[in-house]
């Protein structure tokens, strides 16, 4: 077994900079209490002002202005962890966030699908910045050693016990995770390395310290297991951007939606599952919740087409009221079949196929308006169509030309005096089993244009012709 | 003055230059009526491929199904999707399904006039569908000519019926037909790439 730990040493202000339209404007991260509120983090634009980590507030005004201050969010970063352990499981079934700040995965059996270490490692750390968050990656044949090398190493990997033994026994002995006072014990006592610690015997250290001590050095070599849980996978999707500001237009939240259905993406990507509903809830300072949902008639995961459909409700959408924070749900994710693509197609590569326009005109002209037709057997015209989402042609055939192209919705009274009856009546007497019952003379007529048309005469209450249909 | 020799045979066949009398007999076309008297009156034998063709009507339902029924026929029995933009009337499915179109490549799409236009662009341009109709009512030289581009881009064939009164008014579209109900006849008012047959095409009326 190889374990890979991603190591995010700057998760918190990660999480508040890919909120952000531009992350290379100071920004410091706040803590503490209210009384003494203290800089937690800052980005590489608010140390070039002079900032450092563990100031006051008052201390960083007093230095320098222009930098802007987001509150440290224990409940995104949490959210950011999700997903990332989300991410995390495409990659290997067994992904744990036992360690606080780092993911441990399994990646001994995932290489054979993804390619050599190297070739996977690339990948990890293209898309962990694409996401926008700092890492480390080492990689060591147990959890606990890759955990504890990520501490000194980036971009480490060994591949054997002797190799991750040699390389453990140059670590300093305060990067280990020892216990506070053990490691400060083995300082005092003049070993800095660990290969210092474990040349001693071993009943030695065993009397001299807690047995905590020994059990996770044995860990580190591997000697014995760390008991890890592993992430689960959730069964929908759920998450919030906060606003910093309140925002009235919708040009303003295509940013943030497009950084949710990103992560919608990444999620659906992992579970490899599709997406069929979602709805995009816009919260607002006291009004409710103003809500887009987004239906697609097939599941989908692309991440540009997602948001192209999202994109065009949010922006049918009135606002109300100024949004304070979007929200993505998803609860329907049906498993995601990818389009079958024949490799000499006949049209043209960059044509649309059909599902992503039928989309797209849904989306902006609403869910009812791409029908297809559905022939019925029934000899009512009003019965005898259907529309629906997948056309198909009826039992019943009528010869040809007996019958109009053009259907009226509603029939229409003919006041016309030049009208001509073009051949006898038809009957048609149906529908007494559904109460729809209907008892009609049909007539084909030509106006005086020339138009032929549809009429019947209402065998139950007399009256005029009504048109129904054209003859076009 | 020594010019480069260029093959007539191949200015011809690129359409940049255009007999002024056609030879009458020619290959069936790309895109064929299935009207055998209108497609030999046609430059092309048949509808212009990737094009867009305005259908100028007398009034609605005065023969447009007629016209291009056999078309619709034989495109979605090849598989090609059909779309119809905005109709005037609810296209009654028996009928259609007894004129030979195959209902399960059909589809209507509902959109107010302003959308329309919009939608069978759409529809033009994705190169998923084989043919777009659509009745724009007061479409502008402007909108024709981004649906003959949209339909250009997506090769698709394009239908435009449009109220006669606007034959007076110029149109990019490559083809116009006009279509008369007293007497029934088809009259092709401009053709790309041949002059218009100064006779109208006379067709059985309404069946």
């Amino acid at each position: 077994m190889l374990w890979a730990c991603i190591l995010l040493p700057q998760l918190a202000l990660d999480t508040a900079l890919r909120t952000r339209a531009d992350p290379d404007l100071p920004l410091v991260l706040l803590g503490g209490p209210a009384q003494r509120r203290v800089v937690q983090a800052i980005n590489l634009a608010a140390a070039e002002l002079g900032l450092r980590a563990g100031q006051t507030l008052n201390a960083a005004r007093a230095l320098a202005d222009g930098f802007s201050c987001v509150e440290a969010d224990p409940a995104r970063i949490e959210q950011v962890e999700q997903l990332l352990a989300a991410w995390a499981y495409r990659y290997s079934a067994q992904v744990s966030r036992h360690y606080p700040r780092a993911l441990l995965m399994e990646v001994g059996s995932s290489l054979q699908l993804f390619g050599p270490w190297p070739v996977l490692e690339a990948r990890l750390r293209q898309e962990l910045t694409a996401l926008g968050l700092r890492h480390r990656i080492v990689l060591a044949c147990n959890p606990v050693a890759a955990r504890m090398l990520a501490n000194a190493h980036d971009g480490l990997a060994v591949l054997d016990q002797e190799d991750t033994r040699l390389a453990l026994a140059r670590m300093p002995i305060d990067r280990l995770g020892l216990p506070r006072e053990a490691a400060d014990a083995f300082a005092r006592m003049g070993l800095r390395h660990l290969a210092q610690v474990l040349a001693l015997p071993r009943d030695a250290l065993a009397r001299r310290f807690a047995a905590q001590v020994q059990l996770h050095l044995d860990q580190l070599l591997g000697l014995r297991s760390l008991g890890l849980t592993f992430y689960q996978p959730p069964d929908h999707f759920e998450a919030r951007l906060a606003l910093n500001f309140d925002v009235e237009s919708h040009q303003a939240l295509l940013f943030p939606l497009r950084r949710l259905v990103n992560d919608l993406a990444a999620f659906l990507a992992g579970r490899d599952c599709g997406v069929q509903r979602f709805a995009v809830h816009l919260e607002h300072g006291e009004h409710a919740d103003s809500v887009a949902m987004v239906g697609l008639l097939a599941a989908e995961r692309d991440p540009t087409v997602l948001f192209e459909l999202a994109r065009g409700r949010l922006e049918a959408l009135k606002i109300p009221a100024p949004v304070r924070n979007l929200c993505l749900r998803a609860d329907d994710l049906p498993p995601f079949v990818p389009r079958h693509q024949a490799l000499f197609d006949a049209r043209r590569q960059q044509s649309q196929p059909w599902e992503q326009l039928r989309e797209r005109l849904r989306a902006r002209l609403g869910d009812e308006a791409v029908r297809s037709l559905v022939a019925l057997a029934d000899h009512r015209p009003e019965h005898a169509w259907l529309a629906a989402d997948q056309g198909g042609a009826g039992i019943l055939q009528v010869a040809r030309g007996s019958r109009p192209g053009w259907l009226l919705s509603q029939p229409q009274p003919l006041t016309e005096q030049s009208l001509r009856l073009l051949g006898r009546a038809e009957r048609i007497e149906s529908g007494w089993w559904d109460g729809g019952d209907v008892r009609r003379d049909y007539y084909r007529i030509e106006t005086r244009e020339g138009l032929q048309g549809w009429a019947f005469r209402d065998l139950g209450e007399p009256g005029p012709l009504w048109l129904q249909g054209w003859f076009a | 003055m020594k010019g480069a020799v260029v093959d007539l045979d191949g200015l011809l066949d690129q359409r940049r230059i255009w007999r002024a009398r056609q030879a009458p007999a020619r290959a069936l076309g790309l895109q064929p009526t299935g009207h055998a008297r209108l497609d030999e009156a046609l430059p092309e034998g048949g509808w212009p491929a990737s094009a867009l063709t305005e259908l100028l009507l007398a009034s609605p339902g005065c023969g447009e199904l007629q016209l291009l029924w056999p078309s619709l026929a034989r495109l979605t029995g090849e598989g090609g999707r059909v779309v119809l933009v905005a109709p005037p009337f609810i296209p009654y499915a028996p009928a259609w399904q007894a004129a030979g179109v195959d209902l399960r490549w059909l589809v209507k799409v509902d959109a107010n006039p302003l959308d329309a236009l919009w939608a069978a662009e759409q529809c033009l341009r994705s190169g998923s569908c084989a043919a777009v109709l659509c009745w724009p009512e007061r479409a502008d030289d402007r909108a024709l000519r981004r649906l003959q581009v949209a339909a250009e881009t997506g090769q698709a064939l394009a239908f435009a019926c449009r109220p006669q009164q606007a034959s007076m008014n110029p149109s990019p579209a490559a083809l116009r037909i006009a279509v008369d109900t007293r007497p029934a006849q088809w009259r092709v008012l401009k053709c790309r790439g041949g002059l218009p047959p100064s006779a109208p095409v006379a067709h059985f009326g309404l069946e």
